[in-house]
């Protein structure tokens, strides 16, 4: 089967199952959803797989090189000779990467699903929902064109909408969806003025064009957009820092992640798919996607590096103190992220693409992880019905299968060799190593949170109090087990994969170096965060009120988000609304559709006024007759017109 | 073929209505005739495309003339390209759905249904026309049933409403035919016409278009709620019934905008350069401030008639903005806005009808109780704020693509700031669904409320075709809008530089 | 006795226009308001008269238009009386004050 018609099933199937089941509306499908999706996107998954080998062992190489391939053009919307909306399928090494791990983990999240969604009476929405979800994602990583890149990313963001706030009866769900989406929105505005000025500055939307136009410095294209400026930075910094704004809001980096802990409030499976695996690091392939573009340029890069680093260490300290477990899970997610986008931020300066393959590297990894520890927390809320981790405790023997992926999980995370997180974990650390001391630091740091507070939800869940026994309920449902189990095994192996043949920043394989001196830091440092955890939440007792009142004032600042989202509650309701919106509404209504108002008023009051000239006696008018003979008369006469 | 059949079908209509013998008669006549009239256009559709140079710049097909007035050159001279065809087809669609969401209407159906015909044939009239005085002559035909429509049939405050946008819209009128008037003189002595394709090879001085330039702008800008005159929109469109909202926001301010791109930028390509940053500065308050307006409303409908002033100006600026590009955005966003705010209407107008509400804090959660009619509720709020696949996402896109080439400062942030504008689009759509459609759902009344009856379902459905046709097949709609637009701006090239 | 000059009779006929003009503002009856109208339209005769034999003595024009304007007063004196009757039926009373329903 030809590779390129493959890539359309991938395509087209999940989209012909939104189809289907949302026209099938609430009522059909109640039970057939699940069968029906889960099959699809069991098809989509070999193909997707078929495609992504047939690329990496195939076709995609060429001398020695792994070069993109345009598998598909079509011009959907032209507007200038040059300037066209191109919807294309484009294979490189990282959409190749990106739709094996969507459709896997879709799948797996569907298989998950099955189980968990049993006897909710609005399944068709729902995997409607997934179906459109996992079609737009696919569509975002097989772009051709910017522009095309941008049409599914706001598809994916309002799939995403529709799903967080799939239980639309529970307002906090209803308003985690809305702020997603505005949070989101807000950050496509800077996608888009940025996606503006780069199709101008490179006279073209495809993105094989804008690369090479863009990254190639000494074209006369990237001198005129690296000359022109505006407030000091050149116009391709500014698109570049307008795109990576973009990427920011969708990945949730720092300052506009407020949506995602929020984001939680949809089904668990949801959230390991959009909110761990796939939605979350489309900011980190857009980057990636313009990577050439954004290593000629020093200023946009910094940002991205240090973004990514400010994000992944207030991301890990606010994980420290969550007691809802999803919402540890964000957070964990969110500082995963900013480990990605440091790498991607330090890459080129010195690391020779090193960071742009580690951080790759990373999404892949994390991606299984990530959605594993959903996955367990779905199974473990699914039991409990609750998400609080005060609510839990001494799971482990309740539910054996969970417990042993999800601590598989928890290492893999927080890099603990042999599992998965450690090879990319160790790769984005030598690649900052190199490129930026600073940034080794926080990601140095970062490790050891990450054990410390991903452990901290191991013990609290499964350890810490002895008899708890919640319900007896039995564990999870096979479907719910067996994508536990598969990725728990991917979790493990995935580290051997050589992944540094396959993606890297120029196609050119790069050797893979594993220093075993090197590992020691970051090692240690996890292996303490693990002690420190198992200290103080392996046991009951009253060991982290005292800790949490030793920090004391820093304590309640992580506890409370930095207050980041009082701030933007500020901006919005103070100003916006009370700011803008209010006055604009005023002034509308008294203003200006006063001064309507007032003219009809005007012209009636003076209509009032002179209503009574016409009184009806036959003398006035004419009196009114006469007097006015008489005045022409006279000014016939004054005036000299005789 | 000749397009004088998209006048009298529907006069036809309205007097086989009148005649009609009661109620159920009438809604089948009116009925019968409106899909009569959109199989008509479907045809004349086809034929269009398979007249060779259908596809020329300026190219007029079909073109008829009868002399209507002789000692003042006025002809009854009709014709279509491109542009009209699409606004025609527009036109066809809303009607036809307008009749069939006001299937339950029981305060005189034969009247009603009367002037939404007559209100069709104006704006037909006004599509097809060439001769401005007879366009002029349609674009009143499609005012004075609007007064009636909301005067009697409408809602809170109607007489008001009815009052203030029959006068504001006589005013708008007023100034197009001042500024017709001055174009008439403008020619030679015993040349002097108001024919358009004469009007267009005839070089109008620069003064005159300078002077009339502004009149006739702002006469058709009155009509598509150009800033400051759009405050009949807000309570025209909330007293109005829902079908008379749909056609006044569907087609209505169509008229305005078509007006200002076929008879003002056409045939003053001078003065439209000359007074293009006061558009663009116009249409960027337009769309921020009325986006921001809109957030802060409590009534769906004024919500939508708000939004309805935003995305009209959309269609200002890429009128403004005087590229190619930006003058398809302006035709893509008129057809887009056409179907997306009727469909709006029509969703409100469903939900209107069954919780006698229209306060977003009285309502919440009816996607439980009527899931058709909220779909098409989210469907609509999702096309307004830009959702890919729809027609609003296209486009705003091709407006925003045609704005920024522009040069200079001014161009540039407006373009930036019409961008913002989908930000606080999606705070307000977002806060409608959320407190309309999504939330619990606590009020026992509207618990055993129904769903969308057949007639319902099949408005929206055309209505929702059509966003989704412009969303997913641009490139097809286009065919009929480009020739035009390029037309257009060769005239303005053509013209002679202001010194 | 100095001769009778064009002046004296343009003085009687002003003294008429304004004894009318008196009448048309003062008098509540109609039909006094209606003899008050005859006397301006007859000082207006007197005028072209006066004019005619002062001013173009060989022409015949003054007199037709007086002979013109009799002959219209007394159309428009039946017009009038027949509109007073009418009055009189619907309100029975020929006031001026009484008929003012005509207004705003």
């Amino acid at each position: 089967m030809p590779v390129d018609s493959c890539l359309f099933l991938v395509l087209l199937l999940p989209l012909a199952v939104f189809v289907l089941l949302g026209l099938g509306g609430k009522g059909r499908f109640v039970n057939t959803a699940g069968p029906i999706a889960t099959i699809m996107l069991l098809v989509v998954t070999g193909l997707a797989l078929y495609a992504a080998g047939e690329y990496f062992f195939v076709f995609g190489k060429a001398g020695g090189i792994y070069r993109p391939a345009l598998l598909f053009s079509f011009t959907w919307l032209q507007f200038t000779p040059s300037l066209a909306i191109n919807m294309g399928l484009l294979l490189d090494p990282v959409s190749a990467m990106m739709i094996a791990i969507i459709s896997f983990v879709s799948l797996m999240v569907h298989l998950f699903s099955l189980g968990y969604m049993k006897g909710d009476n609005r399944q068709g929405p729902y995997y409607a929902f997934l179906s459109l979800f996992t079609f737009s994602m696919l569509g975002l990583v097989l772009s051709a064109n910017i522009f095309q890149l941008y049409f599914f990313w706001e598809l994916v963001g309002v799939s995403s909408y529709l799903l967080i706030g799939f239980y639309y009866q529970r307002g906090a769900a209803v308003a985690a969806a809305k702020k997603a989406f505005i949070v989101t929105r807000f950050a496509d505005l800077g996608l888009l003025v940025g996606i503006l000025i780069i199709a101008f500055s490179a006279g073209s939307l495809d993105f094989a064009v804008i690369i090479s136009r863009l990254s190639d410095t000494g074209s006369s294209w990237a001198r005129a957009a690296s000359g022109t400026g505006f407030l000091g930075l050149s116009l391709l910094t500014w698109a570049l820092v307008l795109v990576f704004a973009g990427g920011a809001g969708k990945s949730a980096m720092f300052p506009l992640h407020i949506w995602l802990p929020d984001a939680m409030e949809g089904p668990t499976p949801v959230s390991a798919l959009i909110h761990a695996a796939t939605m979350v690091v489309a900011g980190v392939f857009l980057v990636a996607r313009l990577f050439p573009v954004f290593v000629t340029d020093v200023t946009a890069l910094g940002l991205v590096a240090y973004t990514g680093a400010i994000t992944a260490v207030l991301a890990a300290i606010m994980a420290c103190v969550q007691q809802d477990i999803k919402r540890v899970l964000a957070y964990s997610t969110m500082s995963q992220i900013g480990y990605m986008m440091l790498a991607l931020g330090v890459a080129g300066r010195g690391g020779e693409g090193l960071g742009f393959m580690a951080a790759m590297f990373h999404l892949f990894t994390h991606a299984f992880f990530k959605s594993l520890l959903f996955l367990g927390a779905g199974a473990i809320i699914h039991v409990v019905h609750s998400n609080n981790m005060q609510d839990m405790g001494g799971l482990r023997k309740q539910m054996p299968v969970t417990h042993t992926c999800f601590l598989i999980a928890c290492l893999a995370i927080s890099g603990i060799p042999p599992l998965a997180g450690f090879f990319s974990k160790e790769e984005i650390l030598a690649a900052a190593w190199e490129g930026n001391r600073v940034i080794y630091c926080a990601g140095l740091l970062v490790s050891g949170f990450t054990a410390f507070y991903m452990f901290r939800l191991y013990f609290s869940i499964f350890w810490s109090k002895e008899d708890a026994n919640h319900h007896n309920q039995p564990e999870a449902a096979v479907t719910m087990k067996l994508p536990m189990l598969i990725l728990a095994v991917i979790t493990v192996l995935a580290g051997f994969v050589p992944f540094s043949r396959f993606v890297t920043a120029d196609g050119v394989s790069l050797a893979a170096h594993i220093d075993v001196i090197f590992s020691i830091a970051p090692v240690a440092l996890a292996c303490a965060g693990i002690g420190l955890a198992a200290y103080y939440y392996g046991r009951p007792g009253d060991r982290p009120v005292r800790a949490a009142r030793a920090f004391g004032a820093i304590y309640r600042v992580a506890l409370h988000k930095f207050y980041i989202d009082e701030a933007y509650l500020f901006i919005t309701r103070a100003i916006v609304f009370k700011g803008i919106g209010r006055p604009s509404a005023w002034f509308d209504r008294k203003a200006v559709d006063g001064m309507i108002n007032y003219t009809a008023k005007g012209i009636g009051a003076f209509s009032g006024r002179v209503k009574g000239w016409q009184s009806g006696r036959l003398q006035h008018y004419a009196l009114y007759f006469i007097a006015g003979v008489g005045g022409l008369i006279l000014l016939l006469w004054l005036t000299g017109l005789r | 073929m000749n397009v004088s059949f998209l006048l009298i079908v529907p006069m036809l209509t309205a007097v086989v209505v009148g005649l009609a013998a009661n109620a159920r008669q009438v809604k089948l006549f009116a009925l019968a005739g409106t899909i009569l009239q959109l199989l008509l256009v479907a045809f004349l559709v086809m034929v269009f495309l398979q007249q060779p140079g259908y596809n020329q710049p300026g190219a007029i097909l079909f073109e008829v003339s009868y002399a209507w007035f002789a000692p003042l050159h006025i002809n009854f001279h009709a014709g279509v390209d491109g542009f009209s065809v699409a606004m025609i087809v527009l036109t066809s669609l809303v009607v036809l759905a307008g009749v069939l969401v006001s299937w339950k209407i029981t305060l005189l159906p034969k009247e009603f249904f009367m002037l939404l015909l007559v209100l069709s044939a104006g704006a037909y009239g006004f599509f097809i026309s060439l001769d401005l005085f007879v366009q002029f002559f349609f674009l009143e035909l499609a005012v004075v049933p609007k007064f009636l429509l909301i005067a009697v049939w409408g809602s809170g405050k109607k007489e008001y409403s009815a009052m203030k946008l029959a006068l504001m819209l006589m005013a708008g009128s007023a100034l197009v035919f001042t500024g017709l008037t001055a174009l008439y003189f403008a020619g030679a002595p015993g040349a002097q016409s108001f024919d358009l394709v004469h009007l267009g090879q005839y070089k109008i001085p620069v003064q005159t278009q300078l002077y009339c330039f502004p009149l006739l702008f702002t006469g058709f800008g009155v009509f598509t709620a150009i800033f400051p005159f759009h405050t009949w929109v807000p309570d025209g469109h909330s007293s109005a019934p829902t079908a008379a909202s749909m056609f006044l926001a569907g087609i209505s301010m169509k008229l305005g905008g078509y007006g200002c791109l076929r008879v003002a930028v056409y045939l003053m390509p001078v003065a439209a350069r000359y007074y293009s940053p006061f558009i663009v500065v116009l249409a960027t308050i337009a769309i921020l401030y009325g986006s921001f307006a809109t957030m802060m409303q409590q009534d769906l409908k004024y919500m939508n008639a708000y939004s309805s002033v935003s995305h009209c100006g959309f269609v200002l600026l890429g009128i403004g903005m005087l590229t190619r590009v930006s003058l398809d955005g302006a035709v893509l966003q008129m057809l887009s806005h056409g179907l997306m705010t009727a469909l709006f209407f029509a969703a409100i107008g469903m939900i209107y009808d069954r919780t006698h509400t229209r306060m977003l804090g009285q309502l919440g959660g009816l996607l439980r109780v009527m899931p058709f009619i909220s779909s098409v509720f989210v469907l609509a709020g999702l096309c307004s704020l830009g959702l890919p696949g729809l027609s609003g996402f296209v486009a705003e896109m091709t407006v925003f693509m045609g704005s920024w080439p522009r040069q200079g400062t001014l161009y540039r942030v407006s373009t930036i700031l019409a961008c913002a504008s989908i930000v606080v689009t999606a705070v307000y759509i977002l806060r409608a669904v959320a407190k309309t459609v999504f939330g619990p759902q606590d009020n026992p009344v509207y618990a055993d409320l129904g769903d969308a009856g057949w007639y319902e379902k099949v408005a929206a459905g055309l209505m929702g075709a059509g966003i989704l046709f412009i969303g997913l097949l641009p490139f097809w709609v286009l065919r009929f809008i480009t020739p035009e637009t390029t037309h257009i701006i060769q005239q303005a090239g053509n013209a002679i530089p202001l010194k | 006795m100095p001769p009778v000059s064009l002046i004296h009779i343009l003085l009687v006929s002003t003294g008429l226009f304004f004894i009318g003009m008196y009448g048309l503002f003062t008098r509540r009856n109609l039909v006094t308001v209606l003899m008050a109208v005859e006397l301006m339209l007859n000082s207006v005769n007197i005028n072209f008269i006066a004019f005619n034999r002062y001013l173009f003595p060989g022409r015949l024009d003054g007199v037709f238009f007086t002979l013109f304007n009799i002959a219209i007063a007394a159309a428009e004196a039946a017009v009038a009386i027949a509109i007073i009757i009418n009055l009189y039926r619907t309100h029975r009373s020929i006031d001026v004050e009484g008929a003012q329903e005509m207004k705003y």
